[in-house]
């Protein structure tokens, strides 16, 4: 077509301006209809029918075990079907967020650090009158805290984790280094430079310090050994005094010295996992699962010789990470007689002591079982030991912008690009308008 | 608007002078056919524009209904004094620069190699559309294979070659990160641009290089002088879209480093989904969504200029 006779469509007629104007603005006008949108509202339900819950995909209970506890709720609850979706944890929080209006889920995971966003925002419901008195004495302490925010329970705990500190009691050996001095985090240090001295591995230690929120796990535990908090008696934050600066100052020394595998601000838990399990790592900081697959011949190089041990104290103690879940109901879900069932089946000792392999119970008297001991024997008497003394991170509306804040500045702290200090006083700065 | 206004507008659009008794029933046939694809457009695009936009005026802190304020053009104000903001748009346009600068300079390259007369011709170009055929996410989780400083593919070649012994930490460092990034995408979408450019020279005559060949031209000064004039339509239709798309990245940088190492990879377009959903400030997320649609509008406009300026003659 010749230019000449090229219409005017070319460009943006005022016509056709007009009539997107206006197409907007009548959309604009549907949408302000109300703002929040028009979403499903929860009921309890008949008890009976479908009910769909949400799980993640690594750590904790595998997709198998949790099929299996599902088709044991079957047998005992013949008038529910659940059906199960599994994310990674990665997108577990956005997904449940997403499809909260929708009232897609009846059932969600929740990780410990959200039943105060979840709650506030009324994306999970208040069970507080569900809960059995006899649970806040029969469950470990830091398992009660998980879901609670304030005086109220949104959900019921039901993964209750931390970190261990694991080694390669062959490397150990080749470098002379005695289990006991892996008891302190300088001790760990140590060992770790004679490890390396010794040519064992070229970098003894691996950590999960993506820019993620496993980062904030592994950061939590050295700050509690250090003996700084995240927030002071008035609930400012507190994580660039003391302890706080102490912590991230031993991470980056461990850097700066070779003994850190520099991989480690690119790796979550399951990188960690796969050097060590490989053998390329002497020494790591992992959750309950890394247990049982790095000592599974089938997965790991390093079958036999993965030993655990507590976190390592500091001068402010030997606090272990609490990275728990909790198992909540959506505001939303219109099945939430049937979805407490579901929950209290999967959380029952019974249920939880069967599946102790993959993840360890929430209820203190397991821990004397045989069958939870027999399941996980290299854990379970550390496990006994350090679930009594868990710290939390904050539980504050606005965690997830706190945190991501806080990685950012980590992560450049550990890069060298800012000093510890400098850092967190950053971190702390911009962090406080978010509380 | 009702059925007959519409019908009006479709007479006035399509100059039908007088409508007989088949002329308005091919009229309502014609909008009966419309009706579905506009129902789609609006409950799709134009509604969920309009609610953005709403949602944008307004504090909402939470994904659940209820009521929130009224903040007007404060979440628009927000995103200027952000901190945060300045660095992940200075990424977001280098991101968009250097990625579609390299994605058309190798696109023309690949495009000139299957242009031409090679044997098995066709077998060359499904493989360089393959890149462009998988789905990001998996080349994000591929190249970070590759990029891994443990055990990645790039560090094992390197040493294989007897290059390099050490083990680089390609996602290691914020600049390098989203360099490695870029390649990455680079990887990817040269081959879309390779197609458009060769859709391009298939459309200019042989009889023209030979006339340059005639004039004493040689392949450069070909290429310079007839091949490069005649592919601007081309060129430009694929810088456009290649620029925009670049500027929306979010996919590829979510599975790659997740907007690490400290900050250093993430763009506009990411850091709008974390407000949004994993900070719950869907207010202030709609906002920043509104700012990359003004974005990509802009360049949108860039474009119909380029197309009404002739630079893309022969190209509607």
């Amino acid at each position: 077509m010749e230019r000449g006779a090229a219409p005017s469509g070319a460009g943006l007629p005022r016509r056709d301006l007009l009539g997107a104007a206006g197409a907007l603005g009548l959309s604009a006008f549907l949408a302000g209809c109300g703002v929040g949108g028009s979403g499903a509202t929860g009921a309890e339900g008949s008890g009976k029918g479908t009910i769909r819950a949400l799980f993640m995909k690594q750590a904790g209970y595998s997709e198998d075990d949790i099929t299996k506890m599902t088709a044991g709720f079957h047998s005992a609850n013949p008038g529910i079907t659940v059906k199960t979706e599994f994310v990674s944890y990665e997108a577990l929080h956005d997904k449940i967020v997403a499809a909260a209006p929708a009232g897609t889920y009846d059932v969600v995971l929740i990780d410990v650090i959200w039943p105060a966003e979840l709650g506030s925002t009324r994306v999970i419901t208040d069970v507080t009158r569900k809960w059995p008195e006899a649970w806040q004495r029969e469950m470990f302490a830091g398992a009660v805290e998980v879901p609670r925010y304030g005086s109220r329970f949104y959900g019921v705990p039901w993964i209750l984790d931390t970190k261990y500190l694991y080694y390669n009691d062959a490397h150990a050996r080749r470098a002379k280094v005695e289990a006991g001095e892996l008891d302190t985090w300088d001790g760990v240090l140590r060992a770790a430079r004679a490890i390396k001295a010794a040519g064992v591995t070229r970098y003894p230690l691996v950590w999960s310090w993506q820019q993620a929120e496993a980062l904030i796990c592994d950061y939590a535990q050295l700050l509690g050994a250090f003996g700084g908090r995240f927030l002071d008696p008035s609930g400012r934050l507190a994580f660039n005094i003391g302890g706080g600066v102490r912590a991230l100052e031993f991470m980056r020394r461990s850097i700066v010295e070779g003994l850190s595998n520099p991989v480690s601000t690119q790796s979550i838990e399951e990188d960690v996992r796969r050097i060590f399990s490989a053998g390329q790592a002497s020494l790591a900081l992992n959750w309950t699962y890394m247990a049982a697959q790095a000592n599974d011949p089938r997965q790991s190089g390093v079958a036999g010789d993965v030993k655990v041990l507590r976190t390592p104290s500091g001068p402010g103690g030997r606090p272990g990470v609490n990275g728990s879940m909790a198992l909540a109901i959506s505001a939303s879900s219109k099945q939430r007689a049937a979805a407490w069932k579901y929950i209290s089946y999967l959380v029952s000792p019974p249920v939880q002591d069967r599946y102790a392999v993959s993840s360890l119970p929430v209820w203190t008297r397991s821990y004397d079982e045989p069958q939870v001991i027999r399941a996980n024997p290299v854990l379970v008497p550390q496990a006994k030991r350090q679930l009594g003394d868990l710290i939390a991170r904050p539980q504050v509306r606005s965690y997830n912008a706190v945190s991501q804040l806080l990685q950012s500045e980590i992560q450049k702290a550990l890069l060298g690009q800012k000093t510890p200090q400098k850092a967190l006083d950053d971190a702390a700065h911009r962090a406080e308008d978010l509380l | 608007m009702t059925g007959m206004a519409i019908a009006t507008r479709i007479r006035r659009r399509i100059r039908v002078p007088t409508l007989t008794g088949t002329g308005t029933r091919e009229v309502r046939f014609a909008i009966a056919l419309l009706l579905p694809a506009a129902l789609v457009v609006f409950g799709v695009v134009i509604y969920p524009v309009g609610r953005t936009l709403v949602l944008s005026l307004f504090g909402v802190d939470s994904a659940m209904p209820g009521h929130y304020p009224f903040v007007g053009l404060r979440n628009y104000a927000k995103a200027f004094t952000d901190p945060a903001f300045y660095p992940v748009l200075w990424h977001t346009v280098y991101f968009t620069f250097v990625s579609t600068a390299l994605e058309l300079t190798l696109g023309i390259g690949v495009a000139m190699v299957l242009n031409a007369p090679l044997k098995a011709r066709w077998l060359w170009r499904s493989i360089v559309v393959l890149p462009w055929a998988l789905p990001t996410i998996v080349d994000g989780a591929l190249w970070r294979w590759i990029y891994n400083g443990q055990y990645g593919a790039l560090n094992g070649l390197l040493s294989t070659l007897h290059i390099s012994h050490t083990d680089h930490q390609w996602l290691g460092s914020p600049f390098l990160a989203l360099n490695m990034v870029i390649v990455a995408d680079v990887w990817k979408n040269t081959s879309i641009v390779a197609f458009f450019v060769l859709a391009g020279l298939q459309t200019i005559p042989h009889e023209l290089y030979e006339a340059a060949r005639m004039d004493g031209a040689g392949p450069v000064r070909s290429f310079l002088r007839v091949t490069l004039p005649l592919l601007r339509p081309s060129i430009a239709v694929v810088l456009i879209l290649r620029t925009i798309e670049a500027f929306k990245v979010f996919d590829i940088i979510y599975v790659m480093t997740g907007g690490g190492p400290a900050s250093g990879t993430q763009t506009v377009a990411f850091y709008t989904y974390q407000q949004a959903f994993s900070n719950q400030l869907f207010g202030y997320g709609s906002a920043l969504a509104y700012l990359i649609a003004l974005a990509v509008f802009a360049l949108a406009m860039v474009y119909l200029r380029i197309l009404r300026q002739g630079a893309m003659a022969g190209v509607r």
